[in-house]
């Protein structure tokens, strides 16, 4: 049993409802209680669909219970087949369900009917919500893609070459509630299409049972999303013999690499390798001297692992930044992100804990914080400046405007909305200038931090000395003086490390001399 | 009784189940923590249906049940315990804790109140442990908050002292409101139910007379009149005439003059016409259709048709105990259609061909209906605002010409000839 207040990712069944509405002609039957209902609202709230998701719930009570909850779940079926007339159906059962073993798959399968049906056994007890959805899109693919097995040979990804047309690729992954997935498919297929590659199939975002039966006229698989995409990507890989590309086009050295990686496997050559870098502005942006101010920003990256791991490579190569706390909730993807904290000299968090991620970010003391939505309350709560860069999904994270992760405009949305909740260079240097100003408002900060370094009643309050120790550490006027000096978004890290620096050292009364003696020994 | 028309329909349904109420009722009793044993989909429910985040550490939670724990009961219920052992010692403020029972662990058979008696021995004098089920197998969103308050009823000790409990959660100013006016009226001893705080329960006996805020409430009633106490029969506080009613009924009850009643309310009805008036102007001869769901559905149905002319097509109600809405139903129009239960596409064809002006629904399906042109007044929001009373009448009507307001503004003329 674990203790949760707020969990990162649904369950399993959820994950399932995001393929299902993903998609076109296909209908879900889930055998669920009253109630489970409320998965709708996520879709229809937070990705503001006009449309229900393509699900019936077959509603079972307690009444139903001593009954045949096996011919509710067959007329559900029946029900829905007849309304809906879906080219596919996925039949399948949330957490209560399981425990009561109807087996709905294996009923609607003994029912007749000609259309394809997958049965999801998606275990809710031991599985989240990226974990169904990868499974649920595996299922789907095998069944549909089942009967051409047989007859086809492996695909080579040269195959365009002797067809006399351009090479095609499937963009796998992308779905509802996954991060600004409906841009990032308009960007990748953008970039595709300019290297004279085109895309044969989105899917399971858009994509008709039909269009899955025609993933197979594509030389290669591009996996957007490993979360999702991968088991899917491995199937086509054995069976089909369909290579897949293993980069994530986020931040520009992994847009080119992947642009790279699908070059040397469709074995294209490309042509225009000088050209991209100057395909988006962030390399300049990141260069041009306003910018100088970002080098070695403290940041604290926690996501899902594409997006985490991505955030933390641009973070480090591309901004300048110093990763101080790299960590995720997805821990199908845990061994990837502790190899690229390895490399950063930092310690992977692999946790669905959120209270476990804030007191790992107050750690951390970053001055900027790369989350989901909790970890930016957490942030706002720590008076840090936080950007948004994974799910789980919030209203805010379907933007009206065209605002992708991915490719080049993905690497200008990143630049920013990474950096405009710090304080930018020129303002930066104008408030470090102008401090002493009597105009100057102490606390003039980033829009995004309020209370990082709240020290103003603590310099203010020279009678209650009793309240300006901390173990007994007494600051002195000339401490406090000096302390003022400091800029104030990074007084409250200096004020914590001179008292520790004092208790360390036995220091009892804190002076100017001791604030100096202190950056010392931490610089 | 008024010649209402009653209809059943079963079906897949769209709605919340009990563990819904939770989102209120922490807010209600900041005390307490409300901490379900359930599954993740309870969790994510909770979340979802709450905005959690804005929480640093909200006050309900999760036992998420995992494979071992399904495995063997003895070991669940161990788990149980150090769950709550861990969380106490994180949250010593805790006064109350509530054990929710959701469907896994209503289908496990999970023994909630076995669980709750032992923990209650371990921490008596700090803690105290109660238990009911808002799963939704055997319940529907608002009927959650009855099985919470039913659970809290044999902590209540007894008491002979004339009194008027209001029972059902109400929104603190609203509920300020009243007692204000029920002390104009000469009721002195008035108490509320459940409490600001959890351990702050009234008592109960033979003298109490009980007046209901909220039509949900089933199973705390028949358990209040176990205890003694006298069920004022009304209609609930929702709108100019249902809330007079309600005041007229309790004076009733005190023998206290209807004259004095009128005396002091009618100000407040007066001010509260006035204020009904404009929005009044745009609901009237609207045609309304209500979906089941908050339970409210009824006197709401009354209070518009009543109160802002607007034409009713149809009522749903997840369910119906006819002897609580008793009061409400011959309130109604003749010919009222009243759906209990419910087949959500059945209902939504309904929806479809009748073309409503306005349909009150769940969160799930309010954007799918405007997408297809047709207003929507989520549910939700009637358990979230402060919607009792005379003085809240104009708000009330307010959560419906809203959205036919905006609708006009949207898709004004000015917009089209752009």
């Amino acid at each position: 049993m674990e203790l949760t207040l707020w969990t990162y990712e649904g369950p399993p069944h959820v994950g399932a409802m995001r393929i299902a509405s993903s998609m076109k002609d296909i209908h879900y039957v889930l055998h669920a209680p009253q109630g489970d209902t409320y998965a709708d609202l996520l879709f229809t709230m937070i990705e503001r669909r006009g449309q229900r998701p393509p699900v019936t719930y077959t509603t079972f009570q307690a009444r139903d219970l001593g009954g045949d909850t096996a011919e509710l779940v067959k007329k559900n079926i029946k029900e829905a087949v007849e309304r809906f007339k879906p080219k596919t159906l996925l039949v399948g059962e949330s957490c209560t369900a399981e425990l009561i073993q109807d087996q709905p798959g294996a009923l609607a399968k003994g029912m007749g009917f000609d259309m394809p049906i997958v049965n999801l056994e998606l275990p809710a007890y031991s599985k989240k919500e990226n974990w169904g959805a990868s499974e649920t899109f595996y299922q789907l693919t095998r069944t549909l893609l089942k009967e051409k097995l047989s007859s086809s040979e492996k695909i080579s990804p040269l195959r365009w070459k002797g067809l006399g047309r351009r090479p095609k690729v499937n963009i796998l992954g992308p779905s509802l509630l996954g991060f600004r997935c409906r841009d990032d498919v308009i960007e990748i297929q953008r970039i595709l299409s300019e290297q004279g590659i085109d895309t044969n199939v989105v899917a399971p975002l858009g994509a008709s049972p039909d269009d899955i039966k025609r993933i197979i006229d594509a030389e290669i698989n591009i996996c957007l999303y490993q979360e999702i995409a991968e088991a899917s990507c491995e199937w086509l890989k054995r069976n089909f013999g369909m290579e897949y590309t293993k980069t994530i086009p986020i931040g520009i050295k992994n847009t080119i690499e992947f642009i790279n990686e699908v070059h040397s496997k469709l074995d294209l050559p490309l042509t225009n390798k000088e050209e991209l870098e100057h395909k988006s502005k962030l390399p300049w942006y990141s260069k041009s001297v306003d910018s100088n101010y970002l080098t070695g920003k403290r940041v604290f990256i926690f996501g899902d692992g594409t997006h985490a791991i991505a955030a933390a490579k641009i973070a480090k190569d591309e901004l300048g930044f110093e990763v101080v706390g790299l960590g995720t909730y997805s821990r199908e993807m845990a061994r990837q992100v502790r190899a690229t904290a390895k490399e950063l000299n930092v310690e992977a968090l692999i946790t669905n804990n959120y209270l476990e991620v804030e007191d790992a970010m107050k750690k951390a003391a970053p001055e900027l914080v790369l989350g989901t939505q909790m970890e930016r309350h957490s942030a706002k709560r720590l008076g840090i400046p936080c950007s948004v860069i994974s799910t789980p999904m919030h209203v805010q994270d379907v933007p009206a405007r065209y605002s992708p992760q991915m490719g080049w405009e993905g690497a200008n949305v990143i630049f920013d909305d990474w950096v405009h909740p710090l304080m930018m260079g020129l303002e930066e240097h104008l408030i470090d200038m102008f401090k002493h100003d009597f105009e100057f408002v102490d606390g003039h900060q980033s829009h995004l931090g309020h209370t990082a370094t709240n020290t103003k009643d603590f310099l203010n309050s020279d009678e209650k000395k009793e309240k300006n120790c901390k173990e007994g550490i007494i600051w002195t006027e000339s401490g406090r003086a000096e302390l003022t000096k400091v800029p104030f978004f990074v007084r409250g890290k200096v004020k914590t490390n001179t008292e520790k620096y004092a208790i360390l050292r036995g220091i009892p009364e804190i002076s100017d001399e001791t604030l100096y003696d202190a950056k010392a020994y931490f610089s | 009784m008024s010649k209402v028309e009653f209809n059943k329909e079963t079906g897949p349904r769209e709605v919340f189940c009990g563990l819904t109420s939770i989102v209120w009722l922490h807010r209600r009793m900041p005390d307490a923590f409300f901490l379900v044993v359930g599954s993740r989909t309870c969790a994510h429910l909770i979340q979802s249906a709450a905005g959690v985040m804005i929480f640093a550490e909200p006050r309900f939670g999760t036992a998420i049940l995992e494979e071992k724990d399904l495995a063997g009961l003895a070991d669940a219920h161990e788990e149980l315990d150090r769950v709550v052992n861990d969380l106490i010692a994180r949250r010593p403020e805790i006064k109350t804790l509530f054990l929710v029972g959701s469907c896994p662990s209503e289908v496990i058979k999970l023994d909630l109140a076995t669980v709750a008696e032992k923990l209650n021995k371990r921490f008596l004098g700090q803690v105290r442990f109660v238990n009911y089920s808002g799963s939704g197998i055997e319940t529907t969103f608002t009927q959650g908050e009855d099985g919470a308050l039913k659970a809290l009823i044999p902590l209540m000790e007894s008491s002979d002292d004339d009194k008027l409990l209001l029972v059902g959660t109400l929104a603190n100013n609203v509920e300020d409101r009243f007692k204000k006016i029920f002390s104009n009226l000469g009721i002195s001893n008035i108490e509320s139910f459940p409490p600001r705080q959890s351990t702050e329960l009234p008592k109960i006996g033979k003298n109490t007379k009980v007046l209901l805020t909220q039509p949900y409430l089933s199973d705390t009633v028949r358990d209040l009149k176990h205890r003694g106490c006298e069920i004022i029969s009304a209609p609930f506080p929702l709108g100019i005439e249902g809330s007079t009613k309600w005041f007229l009924a309790a004076a009733k009850a005190f023998k206290i003059s209807e004259i004095k009643v009128h005396e002091i309310i009618s100000p407040l009805i007066n001010r509260a016409k006035l204020a009904l008036d404009s929005h009044k102007e745009i609901l009237k001869g609207k045609r309304l259709f209500l979906l089941p769901e908050s339970q409210l559905e009824i006197s709401l149905a009354r209070f518009l048709h009543n109160e802002c002319d607007m034409d009713l097509i149809e009522v749903g109600t997840p369910y119906l105990n006819k002897d609580l809405m008793k009061e409400e139903i011959n309130l109604l129009p003749d010919n009222t259609k009243i759906v209990e239960g419910q087949h959500v596409e059945k209902q939504l064809d309904r929806v479809r061909e009748s073309n409503p002006d306005l349909v009150v629904c769940g969160m799930g399906l309010a954007n799918p209906l405007e997408a297809e042109g047709i207003s929507t007044k989520w549910s939700i929001e009637m358990v979230f605002s402060p919607i009792h009373g005379i003085d809240q009448a104009a708000d009330l009507a307010g959560l419906f010409s809203k959205p036919l307001k905006r609708n006009q503004i949207l898709t004004s003329k000015t917009l089209v000839t752009h």
